[in-house]
Formats: C-alpha cells, sequence, structure tokens
C-alpha cells in the first residue's frame, strides 16, 4: 500500500477520529482539526504537479479482491491531478468557511457535519483516482449517501429529508445503471481496469454491447451531473447547509458525472452515438438550466439552475470535444480540441466562481436571514467586502472581461462555431443549433446574473423586512470566498498559469491517441483574438441580457415565468406516488387473505407450467398394450368408489359426510387388497377406522355443514381450476405409465424379493424393507407420528391468554 | 386396469381440489385426506398392476407384487394420518377461539 492509498483513505481514518476530538475537545471548534487534513493534501497533491506537467503519470497497485478483478488500484493523471486539487484545494476553503458558518458549537451536531464531510471528501477522491471500475463505483456510491447524509443534516426539516431522499433516489438509480454499464465493459474486455480498458477501445466499438454500455454509463453520469431531465434533484438539495451546497453541488459532486464522461471520451468517443448524446443533453441542459434560473426567487435555487446550466456547458463541450478523433490534428490544427479545452478551462472556473458565490449566498442569508431576492436590496454599502466578492463571482459567472468566466465562454463560442465547420456526423445540417442555443444560453445566464446581483446588492436597502440587524460578515467568513475571487481574477488575467502545469495534461488524459508522439497540445488562452464572431456574440449577450433584465417587469407576466418550480418535478412526485399506489394495489389484488385464492393462485400456475410443458414437448402418451386385465372385483369397487367421491362434495349433512369419507377409505382398503397389499389394507383399515372416530369426536364440537353459497362466478372458477387439476394429473399419470415402459432401467424390487431372506432373514417384504432395508424411513415417520401427538396434547391443554412471556 | 385407476385418480383429485376451495374448514379436511388417498393409490397403480401373489416369500410364487411402492405407501399413510389428526384439532381449536369454520372469516388481522 502506498502513500496515495493512505492519502485517499486519510478522510476516513480522520472521520472516525472526529467524534472523539468532538467530545473530548469542547472550547475549540472541531473544524481546525478537520480543515489541516485537506490542507495537507492539497499541498501534497502540488507537489505533483510538475511531475504531470512533464506528461508523466503515476501507477500503484494494491490487490483487494483479485479472484474478481476487483483492485484498489490508483492512477494519477492530469485529469485525475486535477479533481485532486479542486477536492481538496476547495474543500479546505469550505472546511474554513463552516467552522465560522456552523458557529454555534452547542446548537450545530458538528461531529456529524465534520463526519460526513470527510467522508464525502475521500470518496470523491477515491472517485477521481480509481483506475479500477468496481472501486470507482464503490466511491461514487459513497458519495451519493455523503451527500444525502449532508443534505439532510438539518434531519427535523422536512424540505431537507425531501431533498435527500430525491438526491439518494436519483443518484443511486443512475449509480446502479452505471454499474450495470462497467459489468457490461468487463464483459466486452475482461478486466475492470481503466487503463486497459482504454486500451481495447477498437474492440468495444465493434462489439454489439457497446451501445447499452454507453447509454448505461451514461445515465449514471447525468444522474450525478445533474443533466436533463435528471437535474430536479439539485435545487432541492439546496436544503443542505450552504458549505455543503458550496463543496457538493457545485465543485465537486456534480462534477463526478463531467469527470466520468472525460475519463471515458477515450473509450466511447470515437462514435457519433456519444458525440450526439453527451453534446445534445449538455446543450439542452445548458438552455433549460438558464431559462429556469432567471424564473426563482431564491438566491441558491438562482444558483443551483445556474449550476445545472453550466454543467451543461461542460457536458456539450465534452462531446463536442470527441469529434476531434476524426480529425487529424496536424491538418487541422487546433480547431476541433478547443472544445475540450473549453470544457476544462471552465470546469476550474466554475469551481472557482460558483464555489465564491455560494460563499456569498451564504453570508448573505447569515447577516440578514433570508435569501429571498424580493426582500433583499441595497446591501453594497452595508458589507462592501461581500459586495466586492460577489461582483467577481457574478461577472465572472455572466462572463464579461476580464474575468476568467469570460475567456471560458469565448472558447465556448469557438468551439461550438467550430461545430457548424464539422463534415462528419450530420452536423453540416444541425450543426449551426449549436451556436444558436450555446447564445440564446449566454443572453440568459448574463441575465440571470445581472438579476441575482442587483436584486441583492443594489437599489433601496429594505431593514423592515429583515429580522436581522444587517452588518459585515466576520473575517472567518469572508477569506475563503476572497480566496476564490482571487483565483478568479488570477486566472482570468493570467490564464496561462494554468495552461501547461494542468490543462494540457488533463487534456492528454481525455483525448489521448489524437496527437502524434511527443507532440502536445497548444495551449494558449488570451484575452484578445481581434475583432472576430465570438466578440461580436459576447456583445450582443451583453446587449439582448441586460435588455431581458430591464424589461423583467413584463416577463413577469407572462404565466410559465411565474412557475418556480421545475415542471419535471411534477413528473417525479407523482411517479413516486403512482408507484407507491400501484404497489399498494397490486399487493391488495394478490394477497386477499382468503386461503381460497392463494390455492387457485398455486393450482392455475402448477396447470399452467404443466399444460404448457407438456404441449412444448409434445409428451402427452398413452400405453394400452401394457396394462393388466381388469377384474370385475375392482369394477364393481371402482364403480362404489366414484359414486361416493362425485357425491362427497354435495353432503351437507355431517354424520353423512363422515361416513362417506370412512366408505372412502374402506373402498381404497379393499383396493389394496385386490392390489395384493396385504399390509397396505390392513393399515388403511386401522387408519380410516380410528380417522372415523376422530371426526366424530371433533365433529361434535363444531357446526353443521352448511350449504355453500357461493357466487356463480366463484362456482365456476372453483369447477374449473379442479377439472384442470383433475385433468393434468391424469395426463401425467398416463404418459408416466406409457413411458414407464419405455424406460430401459428396470425397477429394484428384484432386489428385493430375492434378498430379504438371504439378507435380512425376513418373509414378509413390504415389512422388510420398513424396519430393514429402509428403516431410516419408519424411524422418523414414528418421529412424525410422535410431534403429531406431543402437538394435539399442547393445542388441547395450553390456554394462554396472550400475556405471557413466551 | 391402470388406465382405468388413472381416471379415478384422476377423480378423486378434482373432488379434492374442489373441497379445498370451498369454505368451510371441515370440507377442505376431507379435501386433504382425498389427496391422500389418490396420492396413494397413484403411487401403486403407477409400479404396475400386473398380476402376482403379495408380497410374501412363503407364497413361492414365481412373481410377486412390487414391495417397494407397498413401504412406500405404508410409510406416508401414517403420516397422512398424523397431519390429518393434528389438522383436525387445529379445526377444533379454531372454532373454539373464533367461533367460526367459516375461512372467509378466518382471514388474519388486517395489520397484517
Amino acid at each position: 500500500m502506498s502513500l496515495l492509498h493512505l492519502v485517499i483513505l486519510a478522510p476516513f481514518v480522520l472521520a472516525i477520529l472526529v467524534p472523539f476530538l468532538y467530545k473530548y475537545v469542547r472550547q475549540v471548534h472541531t473544524g481546525w482539526f478537520v480543515m489541516i487534513l485537506p490542507l495537507t493534501l492539497f499541498i501534497y497533491f502540488l507537489q505533483f504537479l510538475p511531475m504531470i506537467s512533464r506528461g508523466e503519470t503515476i501507477y500503484e497497485q494494491q490487490p483487494w479482491i483479485p479472484s474478481l478483478g476487483i483492485n484498489f488500484d490508483v492512477y494519477v493523471d492530469g485529469l485525475g491531478l486535477l479533481f485532486g486539487l479542486l477536492i481538496t484545494g476547495i474543500g479546505t476553503l469550505v472546511v474554513l468557511y463552516s467552522i465560522y458558518y456552523l458557529y454555534n458549537k452547542k446548537k450545530e451536531s458538528l461531529h456529524n457535519f465534520y463526519v460526513y464531510l470527510l467522508m464525502f471528501m475521500g470518496a470523491m477522491l477515491g472517485v477521481v483516482f480509481s483506475d479500477n471500475l468496481m472501486t470507482l463505483y464503490i466511491f461514487w456510491e459513497l458519495t451519493s449517501l455523503a451527500s444525502s447524509l449532508l443534505i439532510a443534516y438539518w434531519f427535523h426539516k422536512e424540505r431537507s429529508r425531501y431533498g435527500a431522499q430525491k438526491s439518494m433516489l436519483i443518484t443511486v438509480s443512475g449509480g446502479f445503471a452505471m454499474l450495470a454499464g462497467f459489468s457490461l465493459l468487463y464483459v466486452m474486455t475482461n478486466t475492470f481496469s481503466i487503463r486497459e480498458i482504454i486500451a481495447q477501445a477498437d474492440v468495444i466499438v465493434t462489439s454489439p454491447l457497446f451501445i447499452p454500455a454507453m447509454l448505461l454509463v451514461l445515465a449514471g453520469a447525468f444522474t450525478k451531473s445533474a443533466q436533463f431531465p435528471f437535474h430536479i434533484w439539485l435545487p432541492d438539495a439546496m436544503e443542505a447547509p450552504t458549505p455543503v451546497s458550496a463543496y457538493l453541488h457545485s465543485a465537486t459532486m456534480v462534477k463526478a458525472g463531467i469527470y466520468l464522461v472525460a475519463r471515458l471520451t477515450p473509450v466511447f468517443g470515437i462514435t457519433q452515438h456519444w458525440f450526439w448524446i453527451v453534446s445534445g443533453f449538455g446543450i439542452f441542459t445548458l438552455i433549460w438550466g438558464s431559462v429556469s434560473a432567471i424564473r426563482q426567487k431564491d438566491l441558491k435555487a438562482i444558483l443551483a439552475f445556474s449550476t445545472i446550466s453550466q454543467l451543461g456547458l461542460i457536458m456539450a463541450l465534452l462531446g463536442l470535444g470527441s469529434a476531434a478523433f476524426h480529425y487529424d490534428v496536424a491538418v487541422v490544427g487546433t480547431l476541433y480540441y478547443t472544445a475540450t479545452l473549453a470544457a476544462v478551462f471552465h470546469l476550474i472556473n466554475h469551481a472557482t466562481f460558483k464555489g465564491s458565490l455560494f460563499m456569498i449566498v451564504g453570508i448573505v442569508d447569515h447577516e440578514t436571514g433570508t435569501r429571498d431576492i424580493r426582500k433583499l436590496g441595497g446591501l453594497m454599502a452595508i458589507m462592501p467586502i461581500t459586495f466586492t466578492v460577489a461582483l467577481i463571482g457574478t461577472l465572472s459567472m455572466a462572463g464579461v472581461p476580464p474575468f476568467n468566466g469570460f475567456l471560458s465562454k469565448e472558447m465556448f463560442f469557438t468551439a461550438a462555431l467550430n461545430a457548424t465547420t464539422m463534415d462528419i456526423f450530420n452536423m453540416q445540417t444541425l450543426g449551426i443549433l449549436f451556436p444558436v442555443i450555446a447564445w440564446i444560453a449566454s443572453i440568459f445566464t448574463f441575465a440571470y446574473c445581472i438579476l441575482m446581483f442587483s436584486r441583492t446588492f443594489l437599489g433601496k436597502f429594505k431593514p423592515e423586512k429583515l429580522e436581522k440587524e444587517v452588518h459585515e460578515a466576520p473575517i472567518g467568513l469572508l477569506i475563503p470566498p476572497i480566496v476564490l475571487a482571487s483565483l478568479v481574477v488570477i486566472f482570468g488575467l493570467f490564464p496561462n498559469l494554468l495552461a501547461y502545469s494542468i490543462i494540457e495534461p488533463t487534456m492528454a488524459s481525455i483525448l489521448p491517441n489524437v496527437l502524434a508522439d511527443g507532440e502536445r497540445f497548444y495551449v494558449n488562452i488570451y484575452h484578445w483574438h481581434g475583432f472576430n464572431t465570438e466578440l461580436f456574440m459576447t456583445i450582443g449577450v451583453v446587449i439582448f441580457g441586460s435588455l431581458i433584465y430591464l424589461n423583467l417587469k413584463k416577463w413577469a407576466e407572462v404565466n410559465w415565468f411565474l412557475r418556480e418550480r421545475d415542471p419535471l418535478n411534477w413528473v417525479y412526485d407523482n411517479s413516486l406516488v403512482w408507484t407507491v399506489n400501484g404497489s399498494i394495489k397490486v399487493t391488495n389484488m394478490q394477497m386477499t387473505g382468503l386461503l381460497r385464492d392463494y390455492f387457485v393462485f398455486m393450482t392455475v400456475f402448477i396447470i399452467g407450467l404443466m399444460g404448457y410443458t407438456m404441449i412444448k414437448y409434445n409428451i402427452f402418451a398413452i400405453d394400452l398394450a401394457n396394462v393388466a386385465e381388469v377384474s370385475p372385483y375392482v369394477l364393481i369397487l371402482v364403480i362404489v368408489l366414484l359414486a361416493t367421491t362425485v357425491l362427497l362434495p354435495f353432503i351437507s349433512h355431517r354424520i353423512t359426510a363422515i361416513v362417506a369419507t370412512g366408505v372412502i377409505g374402506f373402498l381404497i382398503a379393499l383396493l389394496f387388497v385386490v392390489f395384493r397389499a396385504p399390509d397396505l389394507a390392513l393399515t388403511q383399515l386401522l387408519v380410516e377406522t380410528v380417522m372415523v372416530v376422530l371426526f366424530l369426536l371433533a365433529f361434535y364440537h363444531l357446526p353443521e355443514l352448511r350449504k355453500e353459497k357461493f357466487t356463480p362466478r366463484f362456482k365456476l372458477t372453483n369447477l374449473v381450476v379442479s377439472i384442470g387439476v383433475g385433468l393434468v394429473i391424469t395426463l401425467t399419470a398416463l404418459s408416466a405409465h406409457a413411458f414407464s415402459h419405455a424406460n430401459p432401467i428396470q425397477p429394484i424390487s428384484d432386489y428385493f424379493v430375492k434378498n430379504s431372506y438371504e439378507l435380512a432373514g425376513g418373509k414378509n417384504m413390504v415389512n422388510v424393507i420398513l424396519v430393514d432395508f429402509r428403516g431410516l424411513d419408519t424411524m422418523l415417520e414414528v418421529l412424525v407420528l410422535a410431534i403429531a401427538a406431543l402437538g394435539i396434547v399442547v393445542l388441547i391443554k395450553l390456554r394462554m391468554t396472550g400475556k405471557e412471556d413466551v | 386396469m391402470e388406465i382405468l385407476m388413472i381416471l379415478v385418480i384422476g377423480v378423486i383429485f378434482t373432488v379434492a381440489t374442489y373441497l379445498i376451495l370451498t369454505k368451510s374448514l371441515l370440507r377442505v379436511v376431507i379435501g386433504l385426506i382425498m389427496y391422500g388417498h389418490g396420492a396413494h393409490l397413484l403411487f401403486i397403480t403407477l409400479a404396475g398392476l400386473k398380476q402376482g401373489a403379495p408380497p410374501l416369500l412363503g407364497e413361492e410364487a414365481v412373481a410377486y407384487a412390487d414391495p417397494l411402492p407397498q413401504a412406500v405407501v405404508l410409510t406416508a399413510i401414517v403420516i397422512g394420518f398424523g397431519v390429518t389428526a393434528f389438522l383436525l384439532v387445529i379445526a377444533y381449536r379454531t372454532y373454539k377461539v373464533h367461533q367460526t369454520d367459516d375461512l372467509d372469516q378466518l382471514r388474519g388481522s388486517a395489520d397484517e
């Protein structure tokens, strides 16, 4: 086990210690102990940067269940390291922020909070560094679990529990689909190792399982990364404490799906299905999220839909980037891998500005007591630092220079415009949709950014609507968003800081084999491209976005604008209700509590199964040759037996019923006589006599038989089922009788006939079999009788009233 | 003779099933007894009803009836008897506790 394994498991170890720290070190906020870990890990991961940027990777093995091919193998490359840095870096800031956010040590159950948070952090590190798909899946589900626990942190609130359940249901069902997809990948390649799977990409593409595997894996990625139509859990996850929203639902967990798509692009990306599904769902999520965001009244809800839309943007870029596999870089230059570059760059940018914006919203909530934009306003003068940080974050999100959001948005437009020049996958005709949708979505993005910002910080201050005395936040709450906002500015002004250190190796992980050996991706990000289409698109975004914002009053009268809830929630809620009601209905229909119904189910099933088998294999046969002659005794006995049996159901007098049952028993004893079974006849006679006595005893205490009152339908069902059973048994027995003569295996009775005297010293063969050859049966049969006798004694003697201690 | 016996057994099973599907507990018990009879007869019949001496060596006969199914059916009769006796006592106790032998009314409590 290498140091890297320990690093991934360290958060879990610390999670075990947290409750002790919380309990025994009460005077220090538990968060301070927790913060040391992500900070250390961040510094540790930074050390990998020079090596990774040289193009080297690290691979450490740790067998876990080698017989199943499941190993805890760790692989560090550009993509993994980028996520590792995001997780630990933002993790540090979020823990620092949470120390001040959850400042009340007595009221908040901090041990729970930090245990869940550390569990999440470790799981997330496991997801991004695992080379083994099964290990990845286990960590993936752990993130879902930790996320649900964190959403329901204030579990006494109903909305929290609803949000946690929703996110759990959606992400876990997606994860389950993903597990199925991974299994299919294993079927195709016979390995769980991602690196080996990538090496066998050509096998996978030609396999018939390719499409199902791809769809199942994408189901996992899309549910986790809140892509349409699975995005509905994210807005409801906003019931979590703000540090959680900032960490999980903007910077890290929701990017796990992005990570998976990027990681598996080399496996699936060559096909047009992948290209269309990933970019199509991405671009639709982008516009759906940005249009939904503008309808929200709650700051966190705006940010949630904004996250959805930005994730859609990154997803769309990853899809567009997969087109690079079809072009020779030497011929077309940087044209088609700009999309992947933009995706990676925007991934970093989004983590920085969205994290800071969530923290700002948390501060506003913390200091004013509300997140409703209808109550807020004019905080600019009261909270100047918060205001400044918010301004930077908002402008970056809106895509205004000189912040980093502008750069990634420009690159996004470039990539979308490049899509129109592609000559594959019908892009010549449909490609035009990409820039158009991207542009409209950006207009809405700009509009909701301005709306959110101005409603909070500009305008008139309304102290009468607020419950608290408003003042600037404590410095501890401000440091993390300030750090993130500084990064926004630094990455905006000096984007090339990131270029060769992390973006280029990340692209090399997403698009391997695109470049010839020794070549590197040409990453140069700069602000001024000259007067090109992208610039005019950005100017258009600013103009139209402002127009939408200025005309918001008119918009507000449009019906859909008033609806805050996503319409897809209706589908989700109702499908849950339908599922529950449907299963209740099915259960009630089938679990009637009536013995008769269950018996009908059983017999109908048996009749169906036997009938089907008989017809399917055509195994009915009748053998008239090998039958014994019918003796006149038997004929008489059979006629009497049939007559009594058929009459039995019509008897409605109890003595008659007992006598008829007895008669049948004695007739069978007589049949045994005819069939040359003296011991059987004897036993049957005795048993039948005792049985009649027993019946008489029991019936003495039981009520008179009534005439059965059935509806005609029931009568018919009973009749049909009974005749069915009789028919199936008759036909089976006839076939069995016919086939028994075709069977080459001889009965073993000759052995008993020959040996019962020689070996056992008895002349009555039946008795010799019972007590000598097969004595064990008899012993257990005696046991059955003993148990029955004891049971009867207990039933009659024991009178419990229900209060005894059993 | 085997064909005839199989037809009779079919009728016995039909009647037994019909009795089991009724409401009265006693008819259900009789139905179960009938199932037992049907099964025993089926056992003997399928082993073959060829004429031969009873399986007693003192008979000095050329052929004997197959002794193995007889031993098995003997065991089955005794077990069937034990179960039926137990069932009758349960029926009796059920009636004493619930004051009914109608299976439609004996359908368990609602919270199950």
